[in-house]
C-alpha cells in the first residue's frame, strides 16, 4: 500500500500560503489512491514555480524548458507507452511560451494529464501578466494595466476537440484530487486548469477572490459539448468548477502504428538484421 | 573514359522522374556515376537541371562540361549551350523551340509528339529518357522494368510509358548510331541513393526509434525516408508544429529510452538551440542533423553552403560539451551518422551532424553497405549494478553517470533537470555543487576529443601545397588534387569528417611539411580555417571560398591552387 507521504520529497521553495502546496498534496493523494508506484510515473514540466513540481513529488521527472513540457512529454509517451505521464506547469508556461504546443498537443491527443497551475500571473519572474491575467491588472510591466482580454484555455481546448476538460480550485482539495484521478485515468489528453492564488504577486485574484466565486457544477452532462462550452465561458461573479467535458476520442498512441506493441524503450535491436532495407535502392 | 550529361527543364516537366529512371537503370547495369541536382525553390516553371557523370573509375564530383545536353525547354539550351564540349550533342524537341541555324550539334527528337502517339503528351519525359538511352548506346531491356516498379498497378500508364520510351529510343538510335562510347559497366547491381536517403537509412539502422522534425529544405528528405519506414520498422516519425517542439520531443523520447534524432536546416536549427542547451544540461543523448543551405534568414532555400559551422560549434547558451561530425562521402556518412548515435549514448551529450544541400541531393551508384559494421551500444546502466538510491547525475571519475531509463527499476526514479542540479537531479543554487556539476559535464570534452577521427589524407602527405577541407567537398577537392597532379603540381588533401573537438594531430604533422596551404570552403568568411587557427595557431595561406549557393567544381579549386602555389 502506497501512502500519499510516499510521494512527497524535497522541500518546496514556494511562498507560505501558495496554492501550489495544495496541488502537490492532492497529486500525492491521487497517485496513492491510484496505486501508481513512483517508478512508473513521470512528471514532466517546464519552468516556473508550478513547474518545480518534479522536485517535490517522488516519481520520475523531466524538468525541461520554459513552455516546452508538452513536446517533451510527447516524446516520453512515444518512447514508453507503459509509463503514467503527468505534465505540471504554470499558466505562463502552458498557455504563453508553450501556446503553440498546447494547441497542437490537443490535436494529437496523447495519453497524459496536464495540470495547469493557473495563478493568472508569472510567479517565478515576480509578477508580470500572464495570458490569463485579468484586463486592467497593473504590474511592473503592464503599467497601464493588462490591455488584452485573457486567454480562455478551457474554451480553446474544447473548440480544438480536447476529450477531457476540467477546472479546479486549489481550495477545493477533495474535488481537485478526484478530478486529478479522473484525468490521469482518462484515455487521452486531459486538461485540468487549476485556479490558485499567488500570494506574492497576484493581489487581484486572491484566495478570497476565488473562494467567493467558485462553485461546483452539479447536474452537468459532461458528454454535452455545448453545455461544456457554456461552462467554460462562464467567468466573473460566478466561476464553475468541475469536469466540463469527458468524451474519449482516438489517441496518439492508438493511431501511431509503431506504438501498438510493447513500449519502444528497451526493445532489443541488431543493426545487421536491417541490411535488407537497402534492396529498394538496388 | 567518361560521359557527362546535363538535363534541364522547368519545374513540373517531370525531371525527377527522368533522373530516377536513368539513375536506377544505370545503377542496375553497374555503372559508376554521380548525379547532382540544381533546382529552384518553386513548384512550377523556373529552371532546374541535373548533371550526370558516368565514368570508368568512380567519379568523385560532377564536372562543368557536358557531352550531351538534354534540353526539355529553350532556356536549358540558352543557359547551358556553353557547357557543351566540341563533340557534344543537344537532344531537344523541335516542337518546343528551334536551334540557331549555325548550331550543328542538334539532335531533334519530337518528345511531345511521340508521347502523344504513345497515348499522352505528358509522357514526353519518358520519350526523352528513351532517346538518351539510345545515345548512350545502352540496351533498352532494363528500362521497362523500372517503369513497371514506378507505376505498379497502373497498367495503362505502364504500357503508355514503355511505348513512349521505345519511340524515343528508336527515333534517337536511327539518327545517331554509336554516338557516345560508354565506359565499361561493373559486374553487379549498385544502389542508386542520395545523401538524405543515406542518412535516413543510417538513422534507421542505428536503431533510431523516434524522429521529430519540421519540414525544411534540404533536410526534409531524411524525414521522408524515415516516415516511409515507420510502420514496417516500428519507429515514430512526428511532424512537429515547429522546430522548438521537434527538438524537445526528441529529447523527451531519448529520456524515455529510445535513440532519437531531429533534422533541419539553419533556420530551423536557430529555433532549436535552447533545446540543444537542454540536451547539454540534462546530459540527454541526442543527434541533430543540420543540412546547411545559404543564409542568413531564408537565404537560398534549395542551394548549398557550409556557412553554419561556427553557429553549430557554439549554438546554445552556456558551456557544455558536444561533438560535431560532418557528411563527406555517402559511405562515410552512413557509418559516421551511426557514430553520432554511438557517441551521444556513450557520452550522454548532443551530437551534431552537418550535412548540406550538396550532399543531401547528390545521388550516387554505390555498393550496398556492410551493416555489420554498425554499432548499437546504448551504454545503459544494468539494473543489477545500480548503486541505490539511484542518482541520475552521480559523480564518477570520468564524468559519465550511469544512465537508467525511467520505469525500469522498482523503487528508483530518474530525474533530469534544466536547472543546475545535484546528483539526484534536484534544483540547486549553491556554488560548490554548481562548480562540481560544470566540471563533471565538461570532462566529456576530453573524452569526445579522443573519439574524433583524424582527417583523411589524399596524396603523398607533402608537396607543393596542402589543401584543407571538410564535409561534402571531399569529392571535388580530391578531383582537384588529381587535376593538379596531371598538370605537374603535387600536393595533399587533408579532409575532415569529425570537426569538433577538432582533431589536431595530422594537422600538426602535415602543416610544416607543406608548401602553400589552402582551405576550401563553401562560405564567405573561411570559418574552418579560422577554427584551425583558433585551435592550433596554424594560419592557412589562402582561403578558397565560394558562397554563391553553388558547389565547387574541381577546375575552380585547381585554378586557385595553381595561382598561389607557384608564387
Ligand atoms: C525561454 C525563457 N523565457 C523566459 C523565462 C523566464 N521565465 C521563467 S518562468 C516564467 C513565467 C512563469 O509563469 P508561469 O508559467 O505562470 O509559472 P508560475 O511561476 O506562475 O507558477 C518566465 C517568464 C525562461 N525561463 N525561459
Ligand atoms: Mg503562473
Amino acid at each position: 500500500m502506497l501512502r500519499p507521504e510516499d510521494y512527497l520529497t524535497g522541500e518546496p521553495a514556494w511562498c507560505p500560503g501558495c496554492g501550489n502546496f495544495a496541488i502537490r498534496k492532492a497529486l500525492s493523494q491521487a497517485l496513492a489512491e491510484l496505486s501508481l508506484p513512483p517508478h512508473r510515473v513521470v512528471v514532466c514540466s517546464g519552468i516556473g514555480q508550478a513547474a518545480k513540481m518534479p522536485h517535490y513529488i517522488q516519481s520520475n521527472g523531466f524538468n525541461g524548458l520554459h513552455g516546452r513540457a508538452l513536446p517533451a512529454a510527447l516524446g516520453i509517451r512515444a518512447a514508453n507507452t507503459d509509463l503514467t505521464l503527468i505534465v505540471e506547469s504554470g499558466d505562463g508556461d502552458s498557455y504563453g511560451e508553450g501556446g503553440n504546443h498546447f494547441i497542437h498537443n490537443i490535436r494529437r491527443n496523447p495519453n497524459l494529464a496536464h495540470f495547469v497551475h493557473n495563478n493568472q500571473v508569472y510567479g517565478l519572474t515576480k509578477g508580470q501578466a500572464s495570458p490569463t491575467s485579468q484586463m486592467g491588472m497593473v504590474t511592473g510591466t503592464q503599467t497601464e494595466g493588462v490591455l488584452a482580454p485573457p486567454l480562455n484555455p478551457l474554451a480553446l481546448a474544447l473548440v480544438m476537440g480536447a476529450g477531457f476538460v476540467a477546472r479546479c480550485f486549489s481550495g477545493e482539495a477533495e474535488h481537485l484530487k478526484e478530478t486529478m484521478k479522473a484525468a490521469i485515468t482518462f484515455p487521452g489528453y486531459a486538461l485540468v486548469d487549476i485556479l490558485h492564488p499567488c500570494v506574492s504577486f497576484n493581489k487581484v485574484n486572491t484566495f478570497k477572490w476565488y473562494r467567493d466565486r467558485v462553485f461546483l457544477l452539479d447536474d452537468h452532462d459532461a458528454s454535452n459539448w455545448q453545455s461544456a462550452l457554456e461552462a467554460a465561458r462562464q467567468w466573473g461573479e460566478r466561476i464553475p468548477l468541475g469536469i466540463f467535458y469527458r468524451v474519449p476520442r482516438p489517441t496518439f498512441e492508438s493511431a501511431v502504428p509503431a506504438l501498438q506493441g510493447k513500449p519502444l524503450a528497451g526493445q532489443p535491436f541488431n543493426p545487421a538484421s536491417l541490411s535488407r532495407v537497402q534492396e529498394e535502392f538496388l | 573514359m567518361e560521359v557527362n550529361v546535363l538535363i534541364g527543364g522547368a519545374a513540373g516537366q517531370g525531371m525527377e522522374t527522368v533522373m530516377h529512371m536513368l539513375g536506377k537503370a544505370l545503377a542496375r547495369e553497374g555503372y559508376l556515376f554521380i548525379a547532382t541536382k540544381d533546382y529552384m525553390s518553386r513548384v512550377r516553371g523556373g529552371h532546374n537541371f541535373s548533371r550526370l557523370r558516368i565514368a570508368a573509375e568512380r567519379p568523385w564530383s560532377p564536372v562543368d562540361t557536358a557531352d550531351i545536353l538534354v534540353a526539355m525547354n529553350a532556356e536549358t539550351y540558352r543557359l547551358h549551350e556553353k557547357n557543351l564540349g566540341r563533340d557534344g550533342r543537344i537532344l531537344f524537341d523541335p516542337a518546343r523551340f528551334s536551334l540557331p541555324e549555325e548550331e550543328g550539334r542538334g539532335l531533334p527528337v519530337p518528345f511531345e509528339e511521340l508521347a502523344r502517339e504513345a497515348g499522352d503528351p505528358i509522357m514526353a519525359n519518358s520519350v526523352a529518357v528513351g532517346a538518351l538511352w539510345a545515345l548512350l548506346d545502352l540496351n533498352l531491356d532494363r528500362l521497362p522494368g523500372i517503369i513497371e516498379e514506378s507505376f505498379r498497378g497502373k497498367e495503362e500508364v505502364i504500357r503508355g510509358n514503355i511505348a513512349a520510351l521505345e519511340k524515343g529510343y528508336r527515333e534517337a538510335a536511327s539518327r545517331c548510331e554509336n554516338c557516345f562510347a560508354m565506359p565499361p559497366a561493373g559486374t553487379g547491381k549498385l544502389m542508386y541513393i542520395d545523401g538524405n536517403q543515406v542518412l535516413g537509412m543510417a538513422a534507421l539502422a542505428s536503431g533510431c526509434r523516434f524522429f521529430a522534425a519540421y519540414p525544411m529544405t534540404p533536410a526534409t528528405g531524411i524525414m521522408t525516408y524515415l516516415a516511409g519506414k515507420s510502420t514496417a520498422h516500428g519507429l515514430v516519425v512526428e511532424q512537429a508544429e515547429d522546430e522548438i517542439a521537434a527538438i524537445n520531443m526528441a529529447l523527451g523520447a531519448s529520456y524515455g529510452g529510445v535513440r532519437s534524432m531531429t533534422a533541419t536546416s539553419g533556420g530551423g536549427f536557430s529555433l532549436m538551440v535552447e533545446g540543444l542547451s537542454l540536451a547539454g544540461m540534462t546530459e540527454t543523448p541526442l543527434v541533430v542533423t543540420v543540412a546547411m543551405r545559404p543564409g542568413p534568414a531564408t537565404g537560398l532555400p534549395t542551394r548549398t553552403e557550409q556557412g553554419d559551422l561556427d553557429f553549430v560549434l557554439k549554438a546554445g547558451h552556456g558551456e557544455f560539451p558536444r561533438a560535431v561530425l560532418s557528411a563527406t562521402t555517402h559511405e562515410d556518412a552512413f557509418f559516421r551518422l551511426n557514430k553520432a548515435f554511438e557517441l551521444a549514448d556513450r557520452y550522454q551529450a548532443p551530437v551534431l551532424f552537418l550535412s548540406d544541400q550538396n550532399f543531401a541531393d547528390t545521388h550516387r551508384s554505390l555498393e550496398p553497405f556492410d551493416f555489420s559494421r554498425l554499432g548499437h551500444n546504448r551504454c545503459l546502466a544494468e539494473a543489477a549494478d545500480v548503486e541505490k538510491p539511484y542518482k541520475r547525475y552521480r559523480y564518477r571519475e570520468d564524468g559519465i553517470s550511469p544512465r537508467l531509463l525511467p520505469g525500469t527499476l522498482p523503487g528508483e526514479v530518474v530525474l533530469v533537470d534544466s536547472d543546475e542540479h545535484d546528483e539526484r537531479g534536484n534544483i540547486i543554487e549553491d556554488a560548490k555543487t554548481r562548480r562540481a556539476m560544470m566540471d563533471k559535464r565538461l570532462k566529456k570534452d576530453a573524452l569526445l576529443a579522443a573519439e574524433m577521427d583524424e582527417p583523411g589524407v589524399y596524396g603523398p602527405g607533402e608537396g607543393d601545397y596542402l589543401l584543407l577541407g571538410w564535409g561534402s567537398t571531399y569529392g571535388v577537392l580530391r578531383e582537384a588534387v588529381d587535376l593538379l597532379g596531371r598538370e605537374g603540381l603535387k600536393g595533399t588533401l587533408l579532409h575532415f569528417s569529425d570537426l569538433w573537438p577538432l582533431p589536431k594531430t595530422r594537422l600538426g604533422d602535415l602543416f610544416p611539411r607543406a608548401g602553400k596551404t589552402f582551405c576550401a570552403e563553401n562560405n564567405a568568411t573561411g570559418q574552418f580555417a579560422a577554427l584551425i587557427r583558433r585551435e592550433t595557431g596554424l594560419q592557412v595561406d589562402h582561403n578558397i571560398l565560394k558562397y554563391d549557393g553553388r558547389p565547387f567544381f574541381p577546375e575552380e579549386i585547381a585554378a586557385e591552387v595553381k595561382k598561389h602555389a607557384a608564387t
